[in-house]
C-alpha cells in the first residue's frame, strides 16, 4: 500500500504535521490488552458497585429500574441497527427511519400531542431546548421553572438561560405542589416550565395554568421524568400543553448510571418548523412505494448552520428504538397495565412506610414515587441503609441542597419490587429511626 | 434508458406484493394491530384505591397490539432494510464508522454498570467512580490536556459545553466579546452552537491549499473575538499545518481556542491538542473510540480543559476524596466557578465503559496504529483514485480523503448520483456535499479497519463507476439506487407537505 501511495513508512504519511506538533515518545498509557483481560478488569470494576438488581431498590427522582423484555435488548444489538448512523442516505435506512416514525408517534400518542422528533439527549436537555424553542415561538426571553420541576432539569435550563441569553425565573420549591405560578406570568413571558407528576411526586392539572399562559401569549412546557404515568394519568395534551418535554429512559432502558438516556420532545403542529431535532416524514419513492426520510431539516444545524433550531446533531437513536420496541412489545394494554401495576405497588408501599412512627408521607396524590418527611435529615439515613444493602430512595438534599428540604427522601415503587423488598424497606427504615 | 435499466424496471413489478425475495415491505406497526394481542405478560394489578388525585387518564391512547413474535419480525425485518457497519464499508467522511467490538456490548452490561442508578450513595458505585476516572485520565493523556468534563452526551453537546467554558471564562475576566471565528469548512454544529451560546458567528476563509487562511484569520481578530472553532485534521481531510500559529495569533488577542475533536482519530498517539496551544476540545467517543452509531445515537462527548477553563467544568466533578472518589453535585468550594449542569445526570456512563474497553484492548502504542492505519487507508484510496477522481488539494491526506465533482465534467451526473449509484455497488456513499468550500464534495473515510482486499473492491467500483459516468451514462445514474428497499424518495414532498406521525386516516391515503 505504501508503495502506491510512494511513501516510505506510515510514519512518513504525517509529513504536512509540523516537527513542533509531533508527539515524539510513546503515550504514557499501559499496554493493549486480550479480550479475557479487559472483561476481567471490566468485572472486577463492576463488582466493586451494588447494583439495583442485587438489593431492594426504591430509587427514583428521574431515573426509574423498570422490566425490560428480553427481545429490545436482542433486536438493538442487531447489527443493521447497532452499527448504522443517522439516516442520511434513506434508500438504504428504511428500517431505522421506519423505527423512528412509529416513535415519534408512540410518542405523540402517549402525551396526547399532535407531533414528536426523534429524541433528545436527555429530558433536562429536552426541557432546555424546550424553553429556548418557547423563546423563539413567543420571540420573547423569560421562561418561568416551577418548584416541582427536577431541580437537575432546573440547573440545566439556567446554564442554558445564562449562555443562550434567556432570564430563568425558579419558583422556591414546595413537597405539597402549591405554587401560584399564575400570578408571575407577564407579558415578557416566553413559557412557564411546570412537572408532572411533579419532583415530589404530586399529580397536577395544569389546565388552568395553560389557559392563563396563553391568554398572556406564553407557552405552557410539561416536563415528564416518569414517562409510564401516561399510562394512567391524565397526558399534557389533554392540559393544553404546548409543549412536552420528557424523559423516556423508563421505557425499554436500562438506568445505567444516569446515560444513556432518551428525550422525548412533543409539541403542536402549528409549532413543528420551530422545533428542535431530527424528524422522520413519510413520503414515497419514485416507484410510488411509501418510504421514509429526515425532513424539515431547513431547521438543522447542517443546512442552516448558526441560524439552526438547535445546535443538536447526534440523538439518542438506538435509546429511542430501545423505546419503539418496548412500547410495541406492551400495546394499549401492557402499557396502562404496567402503569397501573407501578402505581398499586406504591399505594402499598406508602401505606407500609408512612406507618413507621414518625414519617409521614408528604403526598396528597402520586404514581410511583412519593415522598416521605423524616424526623431528621434522609440522607444519613439512606446512606446507612445502603451500607445494610438496602436502596432506599434519594435523599432530596442530594439535588437539592437547602435545609427546609433535609429531611425529604423521594421512594419509588415499581413493577421489579417484590413484598419482600417493601418489607425489607419498612424493617430498615423503621430500626434506622428507632 | 438504457436497455439494462428497461429490463430491471420490467422486472421490479415482477412480484405482486412489493417484494424483492428477502426485502419484503414492512407494514407500520399500527397496521398489524390486534385486539387482545400483547407481547408482555405482566403481573396481575393488585386491587387499591388509587391516589391519582381525581387525574385518571380517560380513553384509548391508540398504540397498537402485537404478539411477540410479530415484534421480533417486524424489527428484524426492518433492520434488513438498514445498511451498517457490519454490512460493509461505511466511508462516511467525518464520521469515523469505525467498527463497534463486540466485548464493549458485553461489558457495557454488566449488571454492575448498566443496573445502577446515578444517585445511588457514592459509596455503592465506587467501581462506576474509578472507571470514569480511568476513562478522564486516558482522554487528558491522549489529548494532553489538564482537565475534562465527562457529562456532554454528543459532540454537539460538548462543544456547548466547551463554549460555555470559555464564555465563562471571558465573564470571570470582566470581557464581553461577541464574534466567534468559524472556517468555512467547519461541520454546521460549529456555528450553531456559538448562536446558540450567544456569539455572532464571523466566517473565516481556506487558502488555496484548503487550510485556515492565516492573514484573513488575523485580519478577523480583534478584542471583541471570543473564540475560534477550529477542525484539525479538518474536514478536508488536511492537517492545518499552521495550527501553532493560529494558537499564537487567537491567544494574543485574548480569544480561546476551541478544537473540534471530531477527527481525533487521525492523531491517536501523534499530535496532542494540548501541545497545539488548544484550550478546549470535545471528543466523540462515538466516533474515535468505537462506541456505536446505533442508527443516530447516543453518543458522548466529553471535553477536555486548558488549566485555564478548568475551574468552569460543569457539574459534577469527580474527585478524590478520604473516603475514595466523590462527586461535587453543587457549586462550592472548587466548583464554585463551575458550569451548572449541562444534563441531568453525570454522562453517557454506558459509552464510557465501551469506549474504556476500546482504549484497554489497544493500549497506548495500539491507539497509535489506529491513527497510522486510517491515514494509510485514506492515502491508499487517493492514491488509487486520483487519476480518475478529482482530489480538491494536491499533496497527501490525512484519515480522510476530499474529493469535488470536478471529474464529473459535462456529464450531467451529479455528486448525489453518483452517490446513489454506489447504493447499489453494495456501498453506503460517502458524506456528500459536505465541507461546502469545494463543489459537490465527496468526503470518504475508509477508517482503520478496511483491510487492502475490502479497499480494493471499493475502489474497483469507484472508478468502474467513474468511468461510466465519463462515459456519458446519465439516465444510469438518475435512476440510481435500483437494488435498494428503496428508489429514491420524494424529499421535497415530505418536507412541503409534512407527515411526521401515523394517524388511523392516512392509512388510506398512503394506499391511494
Amino acid at each position: 500500500m505504501l508503495a502506491v501511495i510512494g511513501a516510505k513508512s506510515v510514519d512518513d504519511l504525517f509529513r504536512d504535521v509540523p516537527a513542533s506538533a509531533r508527539l515524539e515518545t510513546p503515550l504514557d498509557l499501559p499496554p493493549g490488552l486480550g479480550e479475557l483481560e479487559v472483561e476481567r478488569v471490566m468485572a472486577q470494576l463492576a463488582a466493586k458497585n451494588l447494583s439495583a438488581g442485587a438489593a431492594p431498590f426504591f430509587l427514583g427522582a428521574g431515573a426509574y429500574r423498570h422490566h425490560v423484555p428480553a427481545a429490545v435488548d436482542y433486536l438493538i444489538q442487531r447489527g443493521e441497527f447497532l452499527t448504522s448512523y443517522t439516516p442520511y442516505q434513506p434508500e438504504i435506512a428504511q428500517g431505522t427511519l421506519q423505527s423512528l416514525f412509529e416513535f415519534q408517534t408512540q410518542v405523540a400518542l402517549i402525551t396526547d400531542m399532535d407531533v414528536a422528533n426523534a429524541s433528545m439527549y436527555d429530558g433536562a436537555t429536552a426541557a432546555a431546548e424546550a424553553v429556548m424553542m418557547a423563546n423563539r415561538v413567543t420571540r420573547r426571553k423569560k421562561a418561568i421553572l416551577a418548584g416541582n420541576l427536577h431541580p437537575h432539569y432546573r440547573d440545566v435550563i439556567a446554564t442554558y438561560g445564562r449562555f443562550n441569553g434567556f432570564a430563568t425565573i425558579a419558583v422556591k420549591p414546595d413537597p405539597q405542589g402549591k405554587d401560584d405560578l399564575a400570578a408571575l406570568i407577564d407579558n415578557a413571558t416566553a413559557c412557564v416550565v411546570v412537572q408532572n407528576p411533579g419532583f415530589f411526586g404530586e399529580i397536577h392539572d395544569f389546565t388552568a395554568l395553560a389557559d392563563t399562559c396563553h391568554r398572556a401569549g406564553a407557552l405552557l412546557v410539561v416536563v415528564v421524568t416518569e414517562i409510564l404515568s401516561l399510562g394512567l394519568i391524565k397526558p399534557p395534551g389533554a392540559m393544553g400543553a404546548d409543549i412536552v418535554a420528557a424523559e423516556g429512559q423508563s421505557i425499554g432502558n436500562a438506568l445505567d448510571f444516569g446515560g444513556p438516556y432518551l428525550g422525548l420532545f412533543a409539541t403542536r403542529d402549528k409549532f413543528v418548523r420551530q422545533m428542535p431535532g431530527r424528524l422522520a416524514g413519510q413520503t414515497v419513492d419514485a416507484e410510488g412505494k411509501r418510504g421514509f426520510v429526515l425532513t424539515l431539516s431547513a431547521r438543522e444545524q447542517h443546512i442552516r448552520r448558526e441560524k439552526a433550531t438547535s445546535n443538536i446533531c447526534t440523538n439518542s437513536g438506538l435509546c429511542a428504538l430501545a423505546f419503539t420496541i418496548h412500547m410495541a412489545l406492551l400495546g394499549e394494554a401492557g402499557f396502562t397495565q404496567l402503569a397501573a401495576l407501578n402505581h398499586a405497588q406504591a399505594v402499598k408501599l406508602a401505606d407500609i412506610l408512612s406507618a413507621i412512627p414518625g414519617v409521614t408521607l408528604v403526598n396528597d396524590s402520586f404514581f410511583n414515587e412519593f415522598t416521605l418527611r423524616l424526623p431528621r435529615p434522609a440522607a444519613p439515613i439512606a446512606e446507612a441503609l445502603a451500607e445494610q444493602g438496602l436502596l432506599a430512595g434519594v435523599p432530596v438534599s442530594r439535588l437539592d441542597p437547602r435545609p427546609d428540604l433535609a429531611d425529604l427522601l423521594l421512594v419509588a415503587a415499581t413493577e421489579l419490587n417484590t413484598d419482600a423488598d417493601m418489607a425489607a424497606l419498612a424493617i430498615g427504615l423503621r430500626e434506622a429511626l428507632r | 434508458m438504457s436497455d439494462w435499466s428497461k429490463a430491471l424496471s420490467g422486472f421490479s413489478a415482477a412480484s405482486p406484493g412489493g417484494g424483492h425475495g428477502l426485502d419484503v415491505d414492512e407494514p407500520l406497526l399500527f397496521e398489524d394491530d390486534g385486539p387482545g394481542r400483547s407481547g408482555v405478560d405482566l403481573p396481575p394489578v393488585p386491587k387499591v384505591a388509587d391516589r391519582l388525585g381525581g387525574l385518571r387518564r380517560d380513553g384509548r391512547i391508540g398504540l397498537p397490539s402485537l404478539s411477540e413474535p410479530q415484534v421480533i419480525r417486524h424489527y428484524t425485518r426492518l433492520s434488513q432494510k438498514n445498511y451498517s457497519i457490519d454490512t460493509g464499508i461505511y466511508p462516511l467522511g467525518s464520521c469515523t464508522m469505525k467498527h463497534n467490538p463486540r466485548i464493549n456490548e458485553k461489558v457495557a452490561r454488566l449488571p454492575g454498570f448498566a443496573d445502577l442508578h446515578p444517585l445511588q450513595p457514592e459509596a455503592t458505585v465506587q467501581g462506576a467512580l474509578e472507571l470514569m476516572d480511568a476513562l478522564a485520565h486516558w482522554l487528558k493523556t491522549i489529548t494532553g490536556m489538564k482537565a475534562v468534563a465527562l457529562s456532554p452526551a454528543a459532540g454537539a453537546h460538548g462543544e456547548i459545553c466547551g463554549m460555555m467554558c470559555i464564555k465563562a471564562a471571558l465573564e470571570a475576566r470582566g470581557e464581553h466579546r461577541v464574534r466567534v471565528l468559524v472556517p468555512e469548512s467547519a461541520h454546521g454544529t460549529n456555528p450553531a452552537t456559538a448562536a446558540t451560546c450567544g456569539y455572532e458567528v464571523d466566517p473565516i476563509p481556506a487558502d488555496a491549499r484548503g487550510r485556515v487562511d492565516l492573514a484573513a484569520l488575523k485580519a478577523k481578530l480583534g478584542p471583541d473575538v471570543a473564540a475560534i472553532m477550529l477542525t484539525n485534521p479538518n474536514t478536508c481531510g488536511l492537517f492545518e499545518d499552521q495550527s501553532p500559529a493560529i494558537a499564537e495569533a487567537v491567544h494574543a488577542a485574548g480569544a480561546y481556542f476551541y478544537l473540534d475533536g471530531a477527527n481525533l482519530n487521525a492523531l491517536l498517539g501523534r499530535v496532542r491538542p494540548g501541545d497545539l496551544g488548544v484550550d478546549c476540545m470535545h471528543i466523540n467517543l462515538h466516533k474515535t473510540f468505537s462506541t456505536p452509531h446505533g442508527g443516530g445515537g447516543p453518543g458522548s462527548g466529553p471535553v477536555v480543559l486548558a488549566e485555564s477553563l478548568a475551574r468552569f467544568a460543569p457539574l459534577p466533578w469527580l474527585v478524590d476524596g478520604d473516603e475514595g472518589l466523590r462527586l461535587i453535585e453543587q457549586k462550592e468550594g472548587a466548583a464554585k466557578d463551575a458550569l451548572g449542569r449541562i444534563k441531568a445526570f453525570h454522562g453517557q456512563m454506558g459509552m464510557f465503559v465501551r469506549a474504556l474497553a476500546f482504549m484497554m484492548s489497544h493500549g497506548g502504542a495500539g491507539l497509535r496504529q489506529v491513527s497510522g492505519d486510517a491515514v494509510l487507508n485514506a492515502n491508499y484510496l487517493l492514491a488509487s483514485l486520483k487519476d480518475l477522481l478529482t482530489p480538491s488539494f494536491a499533496g497527501l491526506s490525512m484519515h480522510e480523503v476530499l474529493f469535488d465533482d470536478r471529474f464529473l465534467g459535462e456529464s450531467g451526473v451529479t455528486t448525489l448520483d453518483f452517490a446513489k449509484a454506489l447504493i447499489d455497488e453494495g456501498y453506503h456513499p460517502m458524506t456528500m456535499y459536505f465541507p461546502l468550500i469545494v463543489h459537490g464534495a465527496l468526503l470518504v473515510e475508509p477508517t482503520e479497519n478496511e483491510s487492502k482486499e475490502s479497499l480494493d473492491r471499493f475502489i474497483a467500483s469507484m472508478r468502474a463507476l467513474a468511468e461510466r459516468a465519463q462515459a456519458g451514462d446519465k439516465a444510469f445514474f438518475e435512476q440510481a439506487p435500483h437494488f435498494a428497499p428503496r428508489r429514491r424518495l420524494d424529499e421535497v414532498t415530505a418536507a412541503r407537505k409534512p407527515i411526521l406521525r401515523w394517524r388511523a386516516e392516512t392509512k388510506s391515503a398512503a394506499a391511494e
